[in-house]
């Protein structure tokens, strides 16, 4: 599976570079009318549909955020499922314009996959999980534990560097998605869970009793997950990269859902604000895109803290403090380039 | 010595032997016959002791079958209420609300349409035939839309239920005559169709199923000139045509050459030509013979269209994957998964029964 996997990737990039001159993505989504989104094929809080087949969850909502800012209306976005295999052969082959599915950004995934990285949305790391019966208080204590793992993601190669790195044995079950590992670990098929702490976050309030199962203070990776673009076509990785920016700068500024549209509709006396909803300057124009370009992905789904609050706040069943996800001036990392 | 009571000549039917018929007797034959039949009788009550009453009580009993998010189920029965919540998902996909009843119509029509095919009693079925022909179009039609009225449905839309049934369907439909040209393609004396056939079955079988479909979602792509949209539901249907006919030839293959060469040496010497003896003597008994295994490769097929997850289409598998990643309804796979696994199990033992019954009626004396 796992050299499958790389000759067709490997057959994907070649034809890619073959094809690669073609009309701009942002030609081709106007020309469609339709925004194709890559996000996961249900990951709780990320994207995942809801009764009535539309998608939610923070991934999705970043999707309609682009796509309001390009096509004027967040509801034109096709989704497109993907594995954790195919994620970057959908988008490569065009399958996807855009993908947001809690992808962590990496050097080989950047320059060998030939990605475009967007800024960071969300900033997670590896974790374990273990029973609390079990009686382990630290990763230190695995040794010789049999561990449920998704494959193909970052999160596999970190537990061999971890485990290796402090000479532990382990066994590894491996396993295709979150749901999988679920299971899994419920049936008692491996010892310990280990994924993002987004992801455990989730599990672990699928419990009928949480308090049964204890995360480990050990956070083995960093994990900053972030949505992708192509290589080669800058004017759409600039748009991917400004809308993110956008929402985040939104929050800052105090830019929300509710004010967003009427702030676009008159110029305010912040020149910062009036820059990013488009009452004055060109930044849209730059971008290829109209002036209310951000204030519309804003109106779409909220800014970035309005967005995180919904689908994955501590409100939510998943419980999942801002901590570094909070702004850079409330103690977290998110520090966003400034529009301007 | 008893009395006589009827008429000399005319000695009437007596019971059977009291140890030979009721329940005691039906018992001791079907159950405790042996004894380690009769350990293996007890061994499964024991165990049937065990979980039928807590597996009740689960579904049942203690199930809860209204709420709006895992909070209002009781936690020590099943969770119904989410399958009920997100019912029309598994059965209709994302298809759009509004346009659901141009699924129901070809769904009703599909029934008519493979009533006409399966069943040889149903009225008019000459006329029913004609019109079984031409479903294929009329269910594309139906779902897809695009012309005479009908607003265009992206296939990217589909989903569930109607998506395993569309590829289904279409997979049965297609392979089978496909298979059966595959088969005897394979048997020509024309070398250049002969070693295509071959060519073409061998290479089927010998490539998984998934990465016949991972090429024809994202491979093909590169390989068709830049700016062809071909869909992708269309390139799945044609991939899993293409590779259900590989296996119908050789099913069927098995069936021809379990065929006396001396009927198509008859055929031959009443004059009969290749179509007609295909046609009238051969075709009709390979294909009987064939029964169980094309079944099998139905059923095979059906269950395959699972599959289609990895290019991101979501059968009712995929469905219930995703929206067990709701966060209102948290940790329900059990449930989820007990739904699908019914819902195909009903499909397969469907298709499974339908053989049997097609056996028994052709069972013309070459049962052994």
């Amino acid at each position: 599976m796992k050299l499958i996997n790389k000759v067709l990737t490997g057959v994907a990039l070649t034809a890619m570079t073959a094809t690669a001159a073609q009309a701009s993505t942002l030609e081709d989504v106007r020309a469609a009318d339709e925004l194709k989104c890559v996000v996961t094929t249900g990951l709780a809080g990320f994207a995942a549909p809801n009764a009535d087949g539309r998608w939610e969850g923070f991934d999705a909502d970043f999707c309609r955020a682009v796509a309001a800012a390009v096509l004027g209306d967040g509801d034109k976005v096709k989704f497109v499922p993907s594995t954790g295999k195919t994620r970057f052969t959908m988008l490569n082959s065009g399958e996807g314009d855009i993908l947001f599915r809690n992808t962590t950004e990496t050097l080989s995934r950047d320059v060998d996959l030939k990605l475009t990285f967007l800024p960071v949305n969300f900033y997670d790391g590896q974790g374990f999980m273990v029973p609390a019966s079990l009686g382990v208080t630290s990763a230190s204590e695995l040794d010789g534990a049999s561990v449920c793992i998704q494959t193909g993601t970052t999160t596999e190669l970190n537990l061999a560097d971890y485990f290796r790195t402090n000479g532990i044995s382990y066994e590894p079950v491996p396993i295709e998605t979150n749901e999988e590992g679920f299971t899994n670990y419920v049936a008692g098929r491996c010892d310990v869970y280990t994924t993002d702490a987004s992801g455990l976050a989730s599990t672990r309030a699928k419990f009928d009793d949480p308090t049964q199962h204890v995360v480990l203070p050990e956070i083995i990776s960093k994990e900053p997950l972030g949505g992708a673009v192509r290589h080669g076509d800058d004017q759409w990785a600039d748009i991917g990269k400004w809308v993110v920016n956008a929402l985040i700068n939104a929050e800052e500024m105090g830019i929300t859902q509710a004010n967003a549209m009427n702030l676009a509709a008159n110029v305010g006396n912040n020149p910062g604000i009036n820059r990013l909803v488009g009452s004055e300057g060109n930044m849209g124009e730059m971008l290829g895109l109209d002036a209310k370009w951000a204030a519309r992905a804003i109106a779409q789904g909220g800014n970035y803290g309005e967005i995180y609050e919904r689908n994955v706040g501590p409100n939510t069943p998943l419980e999942i403090a801002r901590g570094l996800n909070a702004l850079w001036s409330q103690g977290g990392v998110l520090y966003a380039a400034p529009i301007r | 010595m008893t009395e006589q009571t009827y008429a000399p000549g005319t000695y009437p039917d007596l019971p059977p032997p009291s140890d030979t018929v009721g329940p005691i007797h039906w018992l001791k034959v079907n159950l405790f016959s042996s004894p380690i039949n009769s350990i293996v009788t007890l061994v499964a009550m024991y165990l049937l002791y065990l979980s039928l009453p807590s597996a009740i009580s689960w579904l049942f009993i203690d199930a809860t079958y209204v709420g709006e998010t895992r909070k209002d189920c009781a936690p020590e029965g099943a969770c119904m209420a989410f399958i009920g919540e997100r019912f029309n998902l598994f059965v209709y996909g994302f298809y759009p609300a509004e346009l659901r009843w141009r699924i129901n119509l070809a769904a009703i029509l599909l029934v008519v349409a493979g009533a006409a095919v399966l069943w040889d009693k149903m009225p008019a079925r000459k006329h029913m035939i004609k019109f079984a022909m031409v479903y294929p179009l009329i269910g594309a039609w139906l779902l897809s839309g695009g012309f005479f009225g009908l607003e265009h449905v992206g296939t990217h839309l589909f989903g569930g239920l109607m998506l395993t049934l569309t590829i289904g369907v279409t997979g049965i439909v297609f392979s089978l005559p496909l298979g059966i040209l595959l088969a005897l393609g394979r048997q020509s004396k024309l070398p250049i169709i002969k070693y295509f056939c071959i060519g073409f079955i061998e290479f089927i079988r010998g490539v998984p199923l998934i990465t016949l479909l991972f090429v024809a979602s994202t491979m093909l792509s590169y390989f068709l000139p830049p700016g062809t949209t071909f869909d992708l539901l269309l390139r799945v249907l044609i991939m899993v045509t293409l590779f259900a006919s590989a296996y119908m030839a050789e099913v069927i293959r098995g069936g021809l050459q379990a065929l006396p060469k001396g009927q198509l040496e008859a055929a031959d010497s009443l004059g009969l030509n290749y179509g007609q003896a295909m046609r009238l003597i051969i075709l009709p008994q390979a294909l009987k013979i064939s029964i169980p295994g094309i079944v099998n490769t139905f059923i095979g097929l059906y269950k395959d269209s699972t599959l289609v997850i990895v290019i991101g289409l979501l059968d009712p598998l995929g469905i219930g994957r995703a929206s067990v990643a709701d966060t209102a309804w948290l940790g329900l796979s059990t449930e989820v998964y007990l739904f699908v696994a019914v819902f195909f199990f009903i499909s397969c033992f469907g298709m499974a029964r339908y053989s049997l019954y097609l056996e028994n009626k052709l069972n013309t004396g070459h049962k052994r």
